[in-house]
């Protein structure tokens, strides 16, 4: 498909109205087709044959509020050789995102309100709108409690020790107790380290062949366990990230199910790659959990489709090329996801499964949205709301390469591999940050 | 092989028979007055160790040297690794000096697999972590052969820490692709995760198979591994699982005893039983070098057919004409 622009002037400046005509909407109230005008950051009107400055022709595309990522690390302050936010808001625009929310695992870590405003700060001119997650505690040393409520007066809604877990049982109770008197939410890395320490890949007939130590499914499954019970004993909200196990979804969908405030991600790896992955040692395929078996794959699919996993998050995490060619057990965990995630969900959730694209675009946006607090994402294309948007054509097929697109890492695991769906434009507030699959800032 | 030696798992059976077959030509070699020749001369070998290993190393250097390889040395405790330089960019350095083939020992498994693909020169893997260590198994495989005539049917306990050990993962490669039955003898926490795919059978205790074994192949205990609680005691551990006087006494009379070394006198192996005539850890260090001869011969020289061309010793160190081989 191709699309037009009227105007050289393509980047949705406040006077100029933009129409997105003949898409198909998708969003939280449902699927409908209709054009979709767009001024001064906002959604004008949405409806039949509807006229603008500049048109855009989205005749075959799908028309949805923009992508929300609950887990990227943007690496900055601190690893601005592997991405910066600037760097990673273009990978994230490229790949239909408008908004996402950066890890605190940085250097320094995100624990206080002087880093959280200086991540804010730098997230000001990127092309999407760059949201920050707080750590649990100080320097993620899961010793002490950080300062949650000078980081939640900043905005902050999501705290995390993300890279490793809580593990003490005490400090944890009294995180979620504390943090559901801010009413924010607290989103765990499960991994228990006495089970995983020393371990690079998944333990399972793959690490036994390669040699390599492995962590079992149950370092991850003993610390959601733990906290479900803990979810239970406080009433608080509570995010799990990036599960990767079957046994990990069946107690997420049985505390779901008992009432417990609890959402939960997977990422696109996790649903796309098993721990065969890892047999030429090439650390691309090391991730933190790590890639799992064919059956894990299978209930992260069934856990999507069925809807106890709430979202897609991507954990993109850049990497350079120097530290992934170390030894596959020295090598840092982590890959590249912003610019794959909704074609592997499309390829892999809805051919390769049984969702439908407007099942995975609720778990790309409007849910993670709301899972995040950020109420000017994932909202329905209807007069009024922020336009948040990507157009996207569900037809594209395409190849994904080694070049790692915009992010200034190349640790990308899914190169070769032919994927259907390609996003043609993103608005970030009106403005147009990418254009026929070219970033504009 | 494809060029390289990695792991033996990527070998056919005809190419470790052909292996085997080179190195009896190889023992020849060895039983000279003078065991050298000129196979490869020209040929340089680097051996590359990130893990201190003297034996393996020396028995790789001579193995090249009795070929007339130029043998260079990168020793990591005096090299540029010690500053920080990354293995991709030390093995482009050696490559720019014009190498043919690297030995390399690492701790880490799958680093000889990366070397490979960074690198044109043949890459011989001389043990990488846990993963795998070929040449041990090829030699372990050549005396097993040259004292039982053949693998076929033959039975092979290896009894120890299976889960750490390249040496292990090498010998059920090597062993079952010729045809041994391989029982793995070890607690539940020295051994592998998800061992279903294995073509082995796995016991607890070496009292329960050590009456049917041909070959009892013993593995070093390693003292670390008291401290991870994977056995509660080396005492306990010989009690279960050591070739203890009495226990080698219900061997089979024509039963071998085998050892990668260094051996634990008195932990894995009783120091009397690893002097019996019926072990063989001393042959499985002469018939190393042999090996590696056979293993470096078919990677750089100059072809299987040429073998007959290995010239008798009145040949050897520039006595004669080059234009006796063909080995440049």
């Amino acid at each position: 498909m191709s699309s037009e622009q009227t105007s050289t002037n393509q980047m949705g400046t406040d006077a100029r109205s933009t129409v997105i005509k003949g898409g198909r909407i998708i969003d939280s109230t449902g699927e409908r087709s209709g054009d979709v005008v767009v001024v001064d950051g906002r959604i004008a009107s949405v409806g039949p044959d509807l006229d603008a400055d500049v048109v855009i022709d989205a005749s075959g595309c799908i028309v949805a509020p923009g992508l929300v990522d609950l887990h990227t690390h943007l690496r900055q302050p601190g690893k601005e050789e592997a991405e910066t936010i600037e760097t990673g808001s273009r990978a994230a625009a490229l790949g239909g995102y408008s908004a996402v929310l950066a890890m605190p695992n940085t250097t320094p870590t995100i624990d206080s309100a002087a880093v959280v405003r200086e991540v804010l700060e730098l997230g000001r001119g990127a092309a999407v709108d760059v949201h920050v997650a707080g750590a649990i505690t100080v320097d993620r040393a899961g010793d002490a409690l950080a300062p949650m409520a000078e980081m939640a007066s900043l905005g902050v809604r999501i705290f995390t020790d993300d890279g490793s877990g809580v593990q003490d049982d005490r400090l944890m109770r009294r995180a979620l107790e504390y943090a559901s008197g801010l009413g924010v939410t607290l989103a765990q890395h499960c991994e228990v380290t006495a089970l995983s320490e020393g371990t690079c890949m998944h333990e399972g007939e793959w690490s036994a062949r390669l040699g390599l130590p492995g962590q079992p499914a149950e370092a991850e499954e003993l610390m959601v366990m733990r906290d479900i019970a803990l979810a239970r004993l406080t009433g608080a909200r509570m995010h799990f990230l990036h599960m990767s196990t079957a046994g990990s979804v069946a107690m997420i969908a049985g505390a779901r199910a008992a009432g417990l405030a609890i959402t939960a991600e997977a990422a696109p790896h996790h649903f796309t790659l098993t721990d065969a992955c890892c047999a030429d040692y090439d650390a691309t395929f090391k991730v933190h959990p790590p890639l799992r078996s064919a059956a894990d794959v299978a209930a992260v699919k069934a856990g999507l489709a069925a809807g106890h996993l709430d979202a897609i998050a991507t954990d993109h995490a850049p990497h350079t090329s120097e530290t992934k060619e170390l030894p596959f057990d020295q090598a840092p965990p982590g890959m590249l996801g912003l610019e794959y995630a909704l074609a592997l969900a499309f390829t892999e959730l809805v051919d390769g499964g049984s969702m439908t694209e407007a099942d995975v675009l609720a778990r790309l946006s409007w849910q993670p949205a709301a899972i995040a607090g950020m109420s000017e994402h994932g909202r329905p294309v209807a007069d009024g709301e922020p336009a948040n948007l990507c157009v996207v054509d569900p037809s594209t097929r395409w190849v994904i390469d080694a070049t790692g697109g915009a992010s200034r890492s190349r640790n990308v695991p899914y190169v070769g591999r032919e994927v259907r769906g390609r996003v043609r434009h993103t608005f970030s507030f009106g403005e147009q940050v990418v254009i026929d699959g070219e970033v504009q800032r | 092989m494809n060029g390289n030696l990695l792991t033996i798992a990527e070998m056919s059976t005809d190419e470790i028979l052909e292996v085997l077959d080179v190195t009896d030509t190889m023992v020849e070699v060895n039983a000279r007055r003078i065991p050298k020749v000129p196979a490869l001369r020209g040929r340089t070998v680097v051996s590359l160790f990130y893990e201190d290993s003297t034996r393996t190393r020396l028995s790789f250097e001579t193995a090249a040297k009795r070929l007339s390889a130029d043998v260079m040395g990168f020793s990591v405790s005096t090299s540029s690794t010690k500053k920080g330089e990354s293995v991709r960019d030390t093995v482009e350095t050696i490559e720019a000096m014009g190498i043919d083939a690297v030995v390399v020992r690492h701790g880490s498994s799958g680093v000889p697999a990366q070397i490979a693909r960074w690198s044109g020169a043949s890459v011989i893997n001389a043990g990488d972590g846990w993963h795998s260590h070929p040449t041990q198994g090829l030699l372990d495989a050549y005396t097993a052969r040259s004292r039982l005539g053949s693998l076929e049917g033959v039975h092979v306990g290896i009894v120890g820490d299976i889960k750490h050990s390249r040496v292990a993962r090498s010998g059920i490669e090597v062993f079952t692709a010729l045809g041994a039955q391989v029982t793995l003898v070890a607690p539940p926490t020295l051994l592998p995760p998800n061992l279903e795919p294995w073509p082995v059978k796995v016991a607890h205790r070496l009292d329960d198979v050590i009456g049917d074994l041909d070959i009892c192949y013993l593995l070093r205990m390693q003292r670390e591994r008291m401290t991870e609680a994977l056995v509660p005691s080396l005492r306990e551990y010989t009690a279960l699982y050591g070739l203890t006087s009495r226990r080698a006494d219900r061997l089979r009379p024509d039963a071998l005893v085998m050892h990668p070394g260094p051996m634990n006198r008195g932990v894995e192996i009783a120091g009397e039983v690893a002097d019996r005539p019926n072990a063989v850890i001393t042959d499985q260090v002469a018939n190393g070098v042999a090996v590696r001869m056979a293993v470096l011969y078919l990677l750089l020289g100059p072809g299987r057919d040429a073998l007959g061309e290995i010239p008798r010793d009145t040949t050897v160190e520039g006595s004669m004409p080059d234009t006796d081989t063909r080995a440049m």
